[in-house]
């Protein structure tokens, strides 16, 4: 498998971008739409032109045909190929390299496997679910044994629940095939949870590549702060597993449950939006519930950024506008905040990428 | 007994058909309508279909009109779908050829008609030339339009999976592009029964339609009628021959919509 570099690649939505992306990682491009993610899948998939250079393991591969680059690419809209079945989509690149007959169909069997679905060989993609489809086309990407793997937010179009059971399974096949594969999507929570690094491109540029507790907790300027969202950070002093999935945490004097099983956590997370402000009193057993005072109100575009101090923490809050307009909100005005558990992300201490849990 | 209601049960469809017949018979025999004698009764026609059948006299210019359809559509339709290819895959192919493309097909098939005599003569050719325009624009813009249509992501796609370029356009674009063409072929093959009569009722003497000129002649009005219902049933077998292709072909993947990926 091998490394990629860009060297001072630039197009129409590109803008000078350099970036080594490792053997074997999982490396996943974040932006929001619009930013030149796809555009850099394409340059590295050869479906775009590009000025610059871009190499495996070393070697320029500007002048490789896009059928030549052993790439397989796992659009955002799937592009199962409608008229041909499952197995037919699956087979497709072996038909192309010729394979006999029976080593294709081993081929396609064991594909069918790995991402289990061998009930669905003879059914048209006009008859698969959503989930269904991605795993064909994620066969379908893997068919030919291709050294990079390359994916356009290929979980967008699934609900929650089918996305994250899918997110777990891409990334165990990809750990299992050691392929080299760039993921892209606009969903931070998303990218944390897969990736071995991250890069951050904004407006054509890569702004920052690091691992995602650092990306998370040091974004490196204004611009990936902001995209980021500016999560709240707080370091813990002690936890104590409950069971159940959960952990309680103290953090500078606020106990907090969190959805966490398993070694130390040593520090959390929770972005702005995700801490939920009230006048009055919330109702229920009061967790993750606490009396805050507003120090600083800061109007952003559709949405106001509330500083916030609990026992000596400072949390910052984030409403819509029109929220925020229906409420009486002053500096030094007490309020009541909830921190939703389930938007909580916890962090151990040692530093592998590995070693988290994936929340959202 | 059940058996045969259940089999003729799909055939309900011609009852108006029968309603509509028996009414033609009871009104062409009533004889209140003044100038009765041009309505034929309807069983007064088929005695001529009989007649004519029996002759060879239907037989034989139905044949010749057959042929010409046949050479004629299957020449155009290949034509089109070779050059829609053509122009559908290929850029530069269809910058140049776009142009006289638009220039000739909005005029009617028929106004060819004087500058082919001319040009070919009265002979077999002739129709088999209108035919063959006639059929030929439709379907080269079906598939041009359908080759065009076929989403980039499919292309990409097949590219990434190492297909050369002939490779995308035979196992991807052109299957994909079928609907397209079909409907092309499927307009036309009713298209090419009305342009061949309308051919022969102007310049050749063999036909269905020179049938018909030499029935209006003798006011043989039966005659023309059995010629005009040979002519619908054509039409109709001719749609719906390409129709059931279509469907042959492609209902195993559309049978949502092609494009809900």
């Amino acid at each position: 498998m091998p490394s990629i570099t860009f060297k001072n690649v630039r197009n129409f939505a590109c803008r000078s971008v350099d970036l080594e992306i490792n053997d074997k990682e999982f490396l996943v491009l974040l932006g929001p739409n619009g930013s030149g993610k796809t555009t850099l899948l394409n340059a590295i998939a050869g479906h775009v032109e590009y000025q610059g250079n871009v190499l495996f393991d070393g070697i320029s591969v500007d002048r490789t045909p896009a059928s030549k680059r052993g790439v397989g690419y796992l659009f955002q809209n799937l592009a199962l190929f409608p008229h041909l079945d499952v197995a037919a989509n699956i087979a497709y690149s072996l038909k192309i390299q010729k394979w006999p007959q029976d080593k294709t169909q081993d081929r396609v069997n064991e594909l069918l496997e790995l991402v289990n679905i061998k009930h669905l060989a003879s059914r048209y993609p006009a008859h698969l679910s959503g989930g269904e489809k991605q795993r064909v086309a994620l066969a379908r990407a893997l068919a030919a044994s291709p050294e990079v793997l390359l994916l356009d937010e290929p979980l967008s179009s699934l609900d929650a629940q089918t996305a994250k059971y899918l997110r777990t399974e891409l990334k165990q096949i990809q750990r299992r095939l050691g392929i080299t594969t760039i993921y892209v999507t606009h969903d931070l929570m998303e990218a944390v949870n897969i990736a071995d690094r991250m890069a951050v491109i904004l407006e054509g540029k890569i702004e920052q590549v690091d691992e995602p507790e650092k990306l998370l907790f040091f974004p490196c300027n204004e611009r990936v702060s902001d995209f980021i969202g500016a999560p709240n950070i707080l370091d813990c002093d002690y936890c104590k597993s409950t069971g159940q999935g959960v952990m309680e945490v103290g953090c500078g004097g606020l106990k907090l449950i969190v959805p966490h099983d398993g070694s130390v956590v040593h520090k959390i997370a929770i972005l702005p939006r995700h801490v939920y402000v009230s006048e009055d009193k919330p109702r229920g057993p009061g967790v993750n519930s606490f009396m805050a005072k507003v120090t600083e109100i800061i109007p952003r575009n559709d949405t106001v950024r509330i500083q916030l101090e609990v026992s000596n923490n400072k949390l910052v809050a984030e409403i819509p506008y029109h929220i925020y307009e229906e409420m009486d909100l002053d500096t030094g005005k007490e309020v009541y905040i909830i921190l939703r558990m389930r938007r909580i992300r916890v962090f151990e201490n040692r530093d592998d990428s590995n070693n988290k849990t994936g929340i959202r | 007994m059940i058996k045969i209601l259940k089999r003729l049960k799909p055939g309900w469809g011609l009852l108006p058909i029968a309603i509509f017949l028996a009414l033609w018979e009871v009104i062409a025999r009533v004889d209140v309508l003044p100038g009765n004698f041009l309505l034929p009764p309807f069983s007064e026609v088929v005695a001529e279909f009989y007649h004519l059948s029996a002759s060879g006299v239907l037989g034989e210019n139905f044949l010749s009109s057959l042929i010409r359809v046949l050479i004629g559509f299957c020449a155009g339709s290949i034509a089109g779908i070779v050059i829609g290819t053509v122009m559908g895959w290929n850029k530069v192919a269809d910058r140049a050829l776009n142009p006289l493309i638009s220039l000739f097909y909005p005029i009617p098939t028929l106004g060819w008609i004087p500058l082919l005599m001319l040009w070919i003569g009265i002979n077999e050719m002739l129709p088999i030339t209108l035919i063959f325009i006639c059929s030929f624009f439709p379907v080269l813009y079906n598939t041009v339009t359908g080759i065009k249509n076929v989403d980039r992501d499919y292309i990409k796609a097949a590219r990434s999976l190492g297909a050369s370029d002939m490779k995308v356009l035979t196992t991807v674009v052109m299957p994909l592009a079928l609907p397209n063409i079909f409907t092309g072929l499927r307009l036309e093959a009713g298209m090419a029964w009305r342009v061949i009569i309308a051919a022969e009722m102007v310049a050749i003497p063999t036909g269905i339609g020179a049938l018909l000129m030499r029935a209006e002649s003798l006011i043989r009005i039966d005659i023309i009628i059995v010629c005009l219902i040979v002519l619908a049933i054509m039409c109709l077998i001719f749609e719906r021959f390409f129709a059931y292709l279509e469907n042959r072909i492609t209902a195993r993947w559309r049978q949502h919509a092609v494009h809900n990926i």
